[in-house]
């Protein structure tokens, strides 16, 4: 049996392989995602105005193309005058490096107590499983709020609030596969060769994590582009009139019916960022997957 | 009517290939009612893509048969091959019945054995409730499982690999089908319970007068089941013909090889070494299971109950027994891989058992395992030449930078070439695989070498090379081979000195001649007799309707 599962094997990796790099849905999220890191990058040279630059006569502007379009104003501005792209722009700029560098502390704190709790099996694994539990079972946007209100709205105390809202997840993945893999043969090889603890997680245990911490890293980040939308709509994020992709959307509601715009821009780019990161997590995980390789 | 009588199952000219690789090439055989066909070969050479075309269960693999027929029925034969789904269906299970290589993971793991029968009987008879329950029952009956009705309310993993391979074969069997298809049936299980299982497959046989396609690797089985052979290669029939003439006078060359290549009971061991100075000693070794942790609640399981062996230099020890006996967890215990409840194990007079583990690790250079299943020792994620370095690299052996040279001499010294090293566990086979562990456990140039059931994994020609390496390795090196196996005709060949193991203990040990010579525990006569021989052909004279000669 073991020689046709090799041969069914190659062929499924043959499929796969012709799917990691062939897929045009793939193919337009990788640029996408580059265009959107570039302006990301770019913002300063490429933003036409400056975000927060007020200008009270021409208040309200729709996007170019329609009646009353300011010149310049591409996408219109808002009701203090300033430049819907601009401050779009912008405003990506800081949700990206929020989503980036709380997804990331999310990552190193639950990855690393995953790893603890998979390996250590005593007081401290059933200890981080209760956090675990506890954060699940309370609501994540009260206690940021709670925070929040406490320490007051700033950059550090947000990227900090959303990087600690989504460890658990990490942690249950990091556990359940440490577990499943320490059962396995290898494992026990190296440990009979004269491997350390320490040595086991870090060259056999985390290389084999890698494909599901990568998929919940680009869940985690969509998900804090979202909370941190969440929190900057409630006026607990980030502060006006620094811009974020969640603050105008929130800012944008109460000139819905008259001047629509001026959401769109910005709820057109959180749709688009949530999209491209998951289709690129599933491009990764493949590529990082040396099993798909070809023969 | 008259002969020649039809056959009841008959492929002919059968092309299957996966994606653009060409799997079974051209292949025709014949089956009559009451006979078995012995399908024989590497793994690879398309024994399974035949016998999964025949159910039609190839498109789930993603293959596809290319061309030829497969008819079934000795009269109004039915072609399979153009079959539409829902007639397939009905002719699965019906007619056609299969028994996989994997008693563990057949049957689902979540169902009691009952239900899993039952279900058998709905979707084929219509029966429930009551009378499927009945009918259940008497069909492990069928398959003589002791206790029948309180199998019913267990779950698979209740049931050890042997009745579970007979709950396969009763699920198979319950619509009595035309013709049964076991792939590897016995493959998986020990050989006390292979004994059984076949000696059950060839009465049931002759009771139900079904015909048996029995695909397998291993012509020792062969010769006490198949009344006919098929031997593949490469997808490829290269001789066909009666059990008793390919093991007098095989023809093609493969299946000489194939002979050569299968390891025969009283073909001769080394000679027991002159002067062996002892390099391992094991003295009253007790480990148990289930003493604290999770199950804290259970009494402790001594697996291994007060064991004494030694290791010379340069020596081979078999320890042969079969599963659960605790062979394993003995060769764990001496690697400390599980620790032992008391006794003590000592390398070149150092003790083992009790050292702290960063006093253990400079000495874990020099014990090294070969664990048995080669897929699953071997990080997927590593590079082979990160793998094969790895212990050299734990004691200081090599530097980062030398690695790679040092990967390279060592793949060369197992036969593949230096390449390999930067390619991934994945890309080899099952046999190149091994090599890999073995280079591995070169790597730090080790004393002793416990391998635990380094070759029950492989096909016979790949165990054949793997023990050959192992002594020429011996020959060079002077390691000492500690070499479990559940297969005694394996350990012959390549055991100075053999120790017998029967639950938790050992109860015969000695020079590998003497002791299979004139065997003194009646395990060990018992493990001898199940062994199966392919020098005989002990399949009595078909009982049942013979099939007529074929026709030139």
């Amino acid at each position: 049996m073991t020689g046709l599962a090799d041969i069914v094997a190659r062929h499924r990796r043959r499929r796969a392989g012709a799917a990691a790099g062939g897929d045009i849905i793939q193919r337009i999220a990788l640029l996408l995602a580059v265009l959107l890191a570039a302006a990301a990058i770019l913002t300063p040279l490429i933003a036409p105005f400056d975000p927060l630059d007020q200008s009270l006569i021409s208040r309200l502007r729709p996007p170019a193309g329609f009646d009353r379009a300011g010149p310049g104003h591409l996408f219109g501005t808002d009701e203090l005058g300033r430049d819907v792209l601009s401050r779009a722009l912008y405003g990506m700029r800081l949700t990206l490096t929020l989503a980036f560098v709380g997804a990331l502390i999310g990552l190193c704190l639950g990855g690393t107590l995953g790893v603890i709790a998979g390996l250590r099996r005593s007081w401290l694994e059933d200890a981080i499983m209760a956090l675990v539990d506890m954060q699940i079972a309370i609501p994540f946007t009260l206690v940021a709020l709670l925070v929040l209100a406490v320490l007051g709205s700033n950059v550090t105390v947000l990227v900090l609030v959303l990087g600690v809202a989504g460890w658990e997840q990490y942690a249950r993945i990091v556990r359940a596969e440490v577990r499943r893999l320490t059962g396995q043969p290898f494992i026990e090889a190296a440990r009979a060769a004269g491997a350390g603890t320490v040595y086991i997680a870090r060259r056999h245990l985390l290389p084999n994590v890698v494909s599901p911490l990568v998929v919940q890293f680009t869940l985690a980040l969509s998900n804090i582009v979202i909370l941190e939308s969440t929190l900057s709509f409630l006026g607990l994020g980030v502060q006006p009139p620094q811009p974020s992709l969640g603050s105008m959307v929130g800012l944008g509601r109460d000139y819905m019916p008259t001047a629509p715009w001026i959401v769109l821009a910005p709820a057109a780019l959180i749709v688009t960022l949530t999209f491209t990161v998951q289709i690129l997590g599933d491009w990764l995980r493949d590529r990082a997957d040396v099993r798909l390789q070809e023969r | 009517m008259t002969a020649p009588n039809p056959p009841i199952l008959s492929v002919k000219s059968l092309r299957v290939a996966f994606g653009s690789t060409l799997a079974v090439r051209d292949l025709s055989f014949d089956i009559h009612r009451g006979e078995t066909l012995a399908l024989v070969g590497e793994s690879g050479s398309g024994k399974s893509a035949t016998a999964l075309s025949i159910l039609r269960l190839i498109d789930r693999e993603g293959g596809r048969i290319l061309g030829g027929s497969i008819r079934l029925g000795a009269r109004d034969p039915v072609e399979v091959t153009t079959l539409p789904p829902a007639e397939l269906r009905a002719l699965r299970g019906e007619r056609i019945a299969m028994v996989f290589q994997e008693p563990m993971t057949s049957l689902n793991p979540v169902m009691r054995i009952g239900r899993q029968i039952e279900e058998t009987l709905r979707l084929h008879r219509g029966l429930t409730g009551a009378a499927a329950r009945k009918t259940a029952r008497a069909a492990l009956e069928r398959v003589t499982i002791p206790e029948p009705e309180r199998r019913l309310d267990q779950y698979p993993h209740e049931l050890s690999g042997g009745l579970r391979q007979r709950v396969m074969i009763a699920m198979a069997l319950i619509c009595e089908p035309d013709v049964l298809i076991a792939d590897e049936p016995t493959t998986a299980l020990d050989v006390t319970t292979q004994a059984e299982i076949l000696s059950l497959l060839r009465r049931l046989q002759a009771e139900m007068g079904m015909a048996v396609l029995f695909i397998t690797h291993d012509l020792g089985v062969v010769g006490k089941i198949a009344d006919r052979v098929v031997v593949m290669k490469n997808g490829c029939k290269v001789e066909e013909g009666r059990t008793g003439d390919i093991f007098a006078a095989p023809r093609h060359g493969y299946t000489r090889e194939l002979m050569e290549a299968t390891p025969r009971l009283g073909s001769g061991a080394p000679e027991p070494l002159a002067e062996a100075p002892a390099v391992l000693r094991v003295s009253d070794l007790v480990t148990s299971y289930g003493a604290g942790g999770l199950f804290s609640r259970s009494k402790p399981v001594p697996a291994v109950r007060g064991v004494s062996l030694t290791l010379g230099r340069g020596e081979t020890l078999g320890l042969v027994g079969e599963s659960g006996c605790g062979k394993s967890t003995l060769a764990r215990s001496i690697m400390r891989l599980v620790e032992p409840a008391s006794g003590e194990v000592t390398l070149d007079g150092e003790a083992i058992t009790g050292v702290s583990q960063a006093r253990l690790k400079p000495m874990r250079a020099r014990m090294q395992m070969v664990f048995q299943d080669p897929y699953a020792s071997l990080n997927p994620r590593m590079t082979i030449r990160d793998v094969v370095t790895e212990p050299a690299f734990l004691h200081g052996a090599v530097n980062a930078r030398g690695r790679a040279d040092m990967a390279a001499d060592l793949l060369t010294r197992v036969g593949l070439p230096a390449e390999a090293a930067e390619r991934y566990p994945h890309q080899f086979s099952g046999g190149q695989r091994q090599r890999i562990c073995i280079a591995r456990a070169l790597s730090v140039g080790p004393r002793i070498i416990v391998a635990d059931e380094a070759v029950s994994a492989l096909d016979v020609s790949n165990a054949r090379r793997i023990t050959d390496l192992m002594a020429e390795i011996q020959r060079r090196d002077g390691v000492s081979f500690l070499f479990i196996s559940h297969d005694i005709a394996v350990v012959e060949r390549v055991s100075h000195r053999i120790a017998v193991m029967y639950r938790g203990k050992i109860v015969e040990t000695g020079p590998t001649n003497a002791v299979l010579a004139a065997p003194e525990h009646p395990y060990t006569r018992r493990l001898l007799a199940a062994v199966p021989r392919i020098a005989q052909v002990d399949r009595p004279a078909p009982s049942v309707a013979l099939p007529a000669p074929l026709p030139a």
